[in-house]
Formats: C-alpha cells, sequence, structure tokens
C-alpha cells in the first residue's frame, strides 16, 4: 500500500534535540495547538502528518518563532532546544532561527544571484572572513543542497530563474548555509512535480546524517518514505507519536488508523 | 453517489449554427458595452485632443516675442558731458535721459534702410517696450567704452505692436485705445517690410523673470520655475524620507492595533483634504506662529510636504504591500533581522514603487496653486539675475502655478497669451516626470 521507506527504520535511542511540553497556541480565541507534547531526537527524520488545519504547520512554526510574525498568535508551554527553553525572553529569535533553519511550503529564492541566495545567511551571521571562504560555504551549501553540478556555471544568474525543484533545493542549500542543527521543512514538496519530489526526499534522507529534519507534509506515503518518526496531529492534538513503521502498520489510535486508511481528511 | 453518476438523458439543445434567441440577446448587450466602452474612450480621447490642441494654439506665441533692430548712436553728449567715463557721472543719467538715446536710434536706421515716416519721433520711439530704456541704460553701464559708437540692438517691441505681429491687434481694435494708433501700426508695417521689425524666438520668457502690468512683452517664466525648482527640493527632501520611514514602521513594524488603524485612516483621509486647508494651516503655522517669511519657497516647500507626504506613505505602503510575504520569511528563516530583512530584501523590491509614488506626489505639488495664494508665493520678482532677491530658499519668490495665475488675472491680452505659455512650461515639466515614472518601472519592474 505504502512505498517502504528506504533506510530500515530501526531508531537507536538517539538524544532528545527539541522537547515540547504542554504547548499551547492560540491565534485570537482560536486554540490551534492543544496541549503538545513530543521529543524530536537527533539526526532523524520527524514527519508531522494531519488533515488540513489540524496545526502541524502552525507547530512547526513554534519551533523556530516564525509564528512571532504573526501579532495574534500566543504560545503558551515549554520548548527546549538542547533543555534551553526557546520562548525564554532571554532568547533572541533571530540567533534561534540561525540554529533553526527552515524551508518553505512555496520555493521562495531571494530574487538576487543563486550565489547571494546562499552567501546572505553566511554573510549576515558573519561566518566567513574573506571572499574565498564565502566561496567555500556556498560551493559545500549547494553540494549538501544536491544542486551544485546543476548550477556551478552560472551562480550569478537568478535564482528565481531556476525551475521549481531547482529553486526548492536552493532554498535548502540556503537554509544549511547557516550550519544549523534543525532543519524545519513545511510541505516543501507540495509545489513540486514528481521528479523534483524525488530528488528533495532524496536529499532530505541525505540530510538526516547532519541535522535533525522536520517535515510537514500531506503526503503519507512521502512521511512513509522520508522519516523514521511520525506524529499524527488532528483538530490541534496530536493524536499520536512514534516510529515510523509502527503508525502507519499499528496504530494505536482509531482515528490515526481512519487517516492513514483515508475515512477522514 | 455524487449528482454526475445519476442518469441523465440529453436534451435536444437544436443546431449549434443557429443561435438561441437567448444567446442573440447576450451577445447583442455584449456589443453594445463594447460599444459604450469605445465611445468613452473615444470622448476622452476628444477631451485631450481638444485640450492640447487649445493650449499649443493658445500659448505657442509666448514663445516668440517681436524684436526690433536698431543701430543706436551712443551719444557722447547725451551719456557722458564729461568725456571722463567716469561710471557715477554716467550712472546719473537716468532712463528718461536715454530717450533722446533711443530716438536717435530710430532716425539713424531709418536713414540707413532709406525709409521714410511723417510720424514724430517720439511716436515712432513709442512702438517700443517700456523696458528699452532701462535695457540700454544697463548696456552703457556695463559696457561705458562703448560710449560715442553706434552700436546695434535688438529691442522689444511692445505688446500692442507684437499682438498685431501675431494677428492678435488689428487696425479697428485699436481705434479707441490711446496706447497704440493706426499710423503707429502702419509705421510698424513699413519697420517689418524693411526687415527691422521682425519676430523671433524668445528665450526670455523661459528664462526671464515677470514683469510689471506695463510690459507683458518682458515677462517671462524664470524665477518662478527657480522658485517651483526650490519647493521641490523643499519637498523631495522633507517627504521622502518621513514618508518611507513613516510606511516602512507602520508596514512591517508597528503592531496591528486600534491605534495603527486610526493612524492608517487619518492618512488616508489626509489625502483628499482640499490643498487649500493645507495652505492656510501653512499661514497660521509657519509664518504666523513659526515666523518664517512670507513668499519664501522655505515655508512654500513645507506646505507642500505637508501635502504630498499621504501620497508618498499610501504609494510606498503599497508597494512594500506587494512584496510577497515568502521573501520575508526566507529572510527571516535564514535568521536576519526584521530589520535585515526590510532593508536588504523588502525595500529594494519596493524602490521602483516608492520612486513612482514620490515622483507622481512631486508631480502634484508642482502643480499645486491654492495653497501657494494662501502664503504669498506670489512674490512679484522683477529680475533673476545672480544676487538678486530670487536665489534662495528664504528670499521671496513665485511658483509657476501662481505665476500662470497671475498672468491670467491682468487686464493686458498680452498676459493671456503668456499665462497660456506658462501652462506649457508647466506641461512639459509635469509630462517628463510622467516620463520618467514610466522608464523607472518599466526598468526596475521585478519579477520573482
Amino acid at each position: 500500500m505504502y512505498d517502504a521507506p528506504k533506510l530500515e527504520t530501526n531508531v537507536q535511542a538517539k538524544e532528545n534535540k527539541i522537547a515540547a511540553r504542554n504547548v499551547q497556541v492560540y491565534y485570537g480565541e482560536t486554540h490551534a495547538i492543544k496541549d503538545v507534547n513530543v521529543d524530536i531526537q537527533d539526526k532523524t527524520v520527524t514527519a508531522f502528518i494531519g488533515p488540513s488545519g489540524c496545526g502541524k504547520s502552525t507547530f512547526l512554526r513554534c519551533l523556530n518563532r516564525m509564528n512571532d510574525t504573526i501579532d495574534i498568535c500566543r504560545v503558551e508551554g515549554d520548548i527546549t532546544l538542547d533543555g534551553e527553553n526557546i520562548y525564554d525572553r532571554k532568547v533572541d529569535p533571530v540567533q534561534l532561527r540561525a540554529k533553526v533553519g527552515m524551508v518553505f511550503q512555496k520555493p521562495n529564492p531571494f530574487p538576487k544571484s543563486i550565489y547571494d541566495n546562499v552567501a546572505y545567511g553566511p554573510r549576515i551571521h558573519g561566518l566567513a572572513r574573506n571572499k574565498a571562504e564565502l566561496d567555500e560555504i556556498v560551493e559545500k551549501s549547494l553540494r549538501r543542497g544536491a544542486i551544485w553540478d546543476e548550477v556551478k556555471d552560472r551562480l550569478q544568474s537568478l535564482g528565481t530563474g531556476l525551475s521549481g525543484g531547482q529553486q526548492q533545493r536552493l532554498c535548502i542549500a540556503r537554509a544549511v548555509a547557516t550550519e544549523p542543527e534543525v532543519l524545519l521543512m513545511d510541505e516543501p514538496c507540495s509545489a513540486l512535480d514528481p521528479i523534483a519530489t524525488a530528488q528533495v526526499e532524496e536529499l532530505i534522507d541525505e540530510l538526516r546524517s547532519q541535522y535533525s529534519v522536520v517535515i510537514v507534509t500531506h503526503s503519507m506515503q512521502q512521511a512513509a518514505r522520508v522519516s523514521q518518526k511520525t506524529a499524527f496531529f488532528h483538530l490541534g492534538n496530536l493524536v499520536e507519536y512514534g516510529d515510523t513503521n509502527q503508525i502507519f502498520t499499528k496504530p494505536k489510535d482509531p482515528r490515526t488508523e481512519s487517516y492513514i486508511t483515508g475515512r477522514i481528511g | 453517489m455524487t449528482d454526475a453518476s445519476l442518469p441523465t438523458g440529453p436534451t435536444p439543445k437544436g443546431s449549434i449554427y443557429t443561435q438561441s434567441p437567448r444567446v442573440k440577446r447576450r451577445n447583442a448587450a455584449e456589443g453594445r458595452f463594447k460599444f459604450y466602452g469605445m465611445l468613452a474612450i473615444a470622448t476622452g480621447l476628444l477631451m485631450l485632443a481638444i485640450l492640447l490642441f487649445t493650449i499649443l494654439s493658445k500659448g505657442t506665441g509666448a514663445f516668440q516675442q517681436s524684436f526690433i533692430t536698431l543701430n543706436v548712436p551712443l551719444l557722447e553728449a547725451k551719456l557722458d558731458k564729461t568725456g571722463e567715463r567716469d561710471l557715477e557721472k554716467i550712472k546719473k543719467v537716468s532712463t528718461f535721459g536715454y530717450a533722446p538715446i533711443i530716438q536717435a536710434g530710430f532716425e539713424t536706421t531709418l536713414e540707413q534702410a532709406g525709409l521714410q515716416s511723417d510720424l514724430k519721433v517720439k511716436t515712432q520711439a513709442a512702438i517700443l517696450s517700456k523696458s528699452v530704456a532701462a535695457d540700454l541704460r544697463n548696456y552703457v553701464l556695463t559696457n561705458p567704452d562703448m560710449i560715442g559708437h553706434t552700436v546695434e540692438f535688438k529691442f522689444l517691441a511692445n505688446s500692442w505692436i507684437d499682438g498685431y505681429l501675431k494677428g492678435r491687434v488689428s487696425r479697428i481694435s485699436v481705434a479707441d485705445n490711446k496706447a497704440i494708433s493706426a499710423e503707429q501700426l502702419d509705421f510698424a508695417d513699413s519697420l517689418r517690410d524693411a526687415g527691422i521689425l521682425r519676430k523671433s524666438f524668445n528665450p526670455a520668457f523661459i528664462l526671464g523673470s515677470d514683469a510689471s502690468d506695463q510690459r507683458p512683452e518682458a515677462a517671462g517664466m524664470g524665477v518662478s520655475m527657480a522658485g517651483s525648482f526650490f519647493m521641490m527640493l523643499v519637498v523631495l527632501f522633507l517627504s521622502l524620507p518621513i514618508g518611507v520611514a513613516a510606511s516602512i514602521y507602520l508596514e512591517e513594524f508597528a503592531p496591528k492595533n486600534r491605534w495603527t488603524d486610526l493612524i492608517e485612516v487619518n492618512i488616508s483621509n489626509l489625502a483628499a483634504v482640499p490643498s487649500i486647508v493645507f495652505g492656510i494651516l501653512g499661514l497660521a503655522v509657519f509664518i504666523n506662529y513659526m515666523n518664517l517669511p512670507q513668499s519664501a519657497p522655505l515655508v512654500g516647500g513645507l506646505v507642500l510636504t505637508l501635502m504630498t507626504l499621504p501620497t508618498i506613505i499610501i504609494s510606498t505602503r503599497a508597494s512594500l504591500k506587494s512584496v510577497p510575504p515568502s521573501i520575508r520569511d526566507a529572510a527571516l528563516g535564514v535568521g536576519a533581522s526584521k530589520m535585515q530583512a526590510v532593508f536588504h530584501h523588502v525595500l529594494p523590491l519596493a524602490t521602483p514603487g516608492i520612486l513612482t509614488g514620490t515622483i507622481i506626489g512631486l508631480a502634484q505639488a508642482l502643480g499645486e496653486t491654492a495653497p501657494l495664494l494662501l502664503i504669498g508665493m506670489i512674490g512679484f520678482i522683477a529680475s533673476n539675475a545672480p544676487g538678486s532677491v530670487a536665489e534662495g530658499l528664504m528670499s521671496p519668490n513665485s511658483a509657476m502655478p501662481a505665476q500662470i495665475y497671475e498672468w491670467a488675472k491682468r487686464a493686458d491680452p498680452a498676459f493671456y497669451e503668456r499665462a497660456w505659455g506658462g501652462i506649457i512650461i508647466l506641461l512639459v515639466f509635469l509630462v517628463s516626470m510622467n516620463a520618467l515614472v514610466v522608464i523607472l518601472r518599466r526598468r526596475f519592474e521585478r519579477r520573482w
């Protein structure tokens, strides 16, 4: 029924990267996330699945405080990154976002050259001391984004001139250029065709070796293919969280079962 | 079971070659609507054509002026009796003292051209502009060495002779006119035939200063252009930074609450406030309360800044809004601060829109008249020479639209022509500013 995961998901006890405890999110009067507890492991791909409007993107955006830009959004509870509360008053969201990078649903390269797209993050964080170092970071990031071979001869052309799949991989390269520890991906393949999707999924699997990746997806097949851990959200609740294999084969909660068999959603 | 799968038999619709009455009616309505649309556009274009034709046909005359070329003997006996070439003594000869020199100029010139006239020399000289004596005196004072020589001058004819050459004045219309007689027109005819009186392009209309009621032929737009220029400088340097800063704050940083809503509504309302309200506000605040000088481009610029700010804020906010939020997300996502996201990514993308709004605001301010009348930006400046009063932000000046209004008010029909000419100059500025907008938009339009 579902594609088999690329790698056997024999998850050992890895250390937790992010821990969320009793997280509540309100949009004005609306209670969007209700009492979510979840541990996200390091060097693991964690997938958030669930029907539209279930709060999985909202929760993802809490993890690097992108919800701060929305005035009416209010977050309660504790989210810790390596044991440090990211909603602590001392935390500067800018520094947090350098550690927790993000890739968005729609590829959104800056209308600048491919080089400048990738170099922007390292530049504002002062990661390179000179041009040679910056060149190196750009090349390394583009290689990690699995797009180096396609663009190495036209680094100065516009990033917006690439195809959709290339743009998304460029955005991933841009996100890894700042050396994040966690990579959040909000439906990164929903605007891509199957071939580009396959390329990005392959890339996600490679990124797992270095980062903790959290991916929100509408496609259960994709969740099954790329992730080792899966969290199922429904109506703002985290219904079930566990190994991907277990979620897709022996779901404990009847709602999870209904969703993955296509009865709700 | 969905509706689509319910069994429905095909209903006979008739041939598609014949139109059903319903479709016919619909097509007719569509055709009528297209016709009305074209009619509306044609009406608009016709109005524009009439407007342009009127302005051009009435105004182009102002760029040409009638000149009389005279060989004037600068008589030493009249100008410098002692022969010492002492400037102080030469200065003692007033403009009245130059009348005989000009008359001598007519005698010499007519003699050289072999012309005869029954008119008295004084009457002959009356076809010249009243500004000629002063022009001649200025020439002598700057070139005292030329006293004793005969010099060729191109003098302005007065506005009646100018109007006669342009077809505005006829023998019938001067019948009851004390300023000019039919005999003088005959004399002008003979001068024209001899090539002494001739129409030519008059740069003084564009560059010169205003002239008194008696000398419409000498009036020009130059000083008011300088006034408008100074005002636009003030407007640009105040409204652009203030407007852009205000809109960036409101659009990107300010929390969305009742206060910012209130501010937003008020800015929109300010854009619709009649300009004369800003004028009286400027009069009360800048002149009466702050004691800034009247008629100064600084005050005019401040008032126009108040008027232009809402325009700039509204257009800047619109162009900031049009930058897709995904760009902000992208910047924040790689760890840029809010200010970095705005200044590195949003603002550059919004620049063409901001510039467009600014130039349109400036063009609006350039053509604004009412507030200037209230703060007295209708100074009468008779000289635009360096060192004159029209040289800075604080010295009295006029502005182009105010100057046009002044001319249109005056009694002499010659000023009427100059008002139209002034409108042409003003329109040239406005059209070129708008052209700049179009070019900028084409040039910097971004795709994302």
